[in-house]
């Protein structure tokens, strides 16, 4: 199983994307910015957390403008495999591979602290190692992971059973508490908290450890 | 040719930055003040003749967030 961590100026944590990944059993490559395609043989493509080219403009919004994100984007529609965490989830929604957008936490403040989230749907290549509803703490670290959609949107994603995770206390102000979302066709999730920073006992946690593993096992089975 | 593209939020989205500044402006003892929404300008100097299209196209791709945010295109 093959996966590419994208790298951009800024990126600050995609060697622990890759850790995740190669401890779940995965080959990774990291890939910078300035690529214009993707390894052709890629099962899974990484954007990872960071402040990416210094949040200018918008979180998110000139990495979407990258060279490799325009690849990211073709690889995403022909049914690639893609994970956005935190500011890759940002880079996500401004690409629109993801709906909806990110905004400044409702307190304003950056939050970094483990926050509790419930498993909403399972039925995903990301989350088929948890059960639904389970409750877990995975690390957030953000300024602006504030999710907001339309109520229309939000009665979509529910209805579709696209919404990841939320949060069990809304830290941030997201709409309908949602702390992950799923692409439609169920290959691409975007989440604000960050599972590679659990998955080993020195994190503090490893409730991230199933997702990765999970993750790996469905692509080598598919 | 300079451009000035101002970009808010929509209507109807929170803005909790205009809230902080609407508060601390209470707290300043400016009072009666409603609402504030901040937004954010950004000036472009283009090739003189190029078209409002051109420059709607660059605030749909990059400037703005058509999702959350509005933009406003002035000539200056």
């Amino acid at each position: 199983m093959k996966a590419g961590v994208l790298v951009f100026p800024g990126s600050n944590c995609d060697r622990d994307l890759a850790v995740a990944f190669e401890r779940a059993g995965a080959d990774v490559t990291m890939i910078w910015h300035k690529e214009t395609d993707l390894p052709e043989d890629l099962d899974i493509v990484g954007v990872p957390g960071g402040f990416s080219f210094g949040d200018y403009l918008r979180c998110g919004a000139i990495a979407a403008q990258s060279p490799i994100t325009r690849s990211l984007i073709r690889h995403t529609e022909r049914g690639g495999y893609a994970i956005g965490i935190c500011n890759g989830f940002q880079v996500l929604t401004e690409t629109g591979i993801l709906p909806g957008a990110l905004m400044r936490n409702a307190n304003l403040k950056f939050i970094c602290k483990p926050v509790g989230l419930k498993v909403e749907n399972t039925d995903n290549a990301f989350l088929s190692g948890y059960s639904e509803g389970q409750e877990l703490s995975v690390p957030v670290a953000h300024h602006d992971g504030n999710y907001n959609v339309t109520d229309e949107k939000l009665a979509q994603l529910k209805s579709e059973g696209r919404i990841a995770f939320t949060y069990t206390d809304n830290p941030n102000g997201s709409t309908g508490d949602i702390a992950g979302v799923i692409s439609k066709n169920r290959r691409v999730l975007g989440m604000m908290p960050h599972p590679e920073r659990c998955v080993d006992e020195m994190h503090g946690g490893t409730d991230g450890v199933a997702m990765f593993r999970s993750l790996v096992d469905a692509v080598v089975a598919a | 040719m300079k451009v000035r593209v101002d970009v808010m939020l929509k209507t109807g989205v929170l803005d909790p930055q205009g809230e902080a500044v609407r508060h601390a402006l209470g707290n300043l003892g400016f009072d009666g003040v409603e609402k504030v929404r901040q937004g954010k300008v950004i000036e472009l100097d283009v090739a003189d003749g190029t078209s409002e299209d051109t420059i709607k196209d660059m605030c749909d791709k990059l400037l703005a967030n058509t999702v959350i945010e509005n933009y406003a295109i002035q000539v200056l």
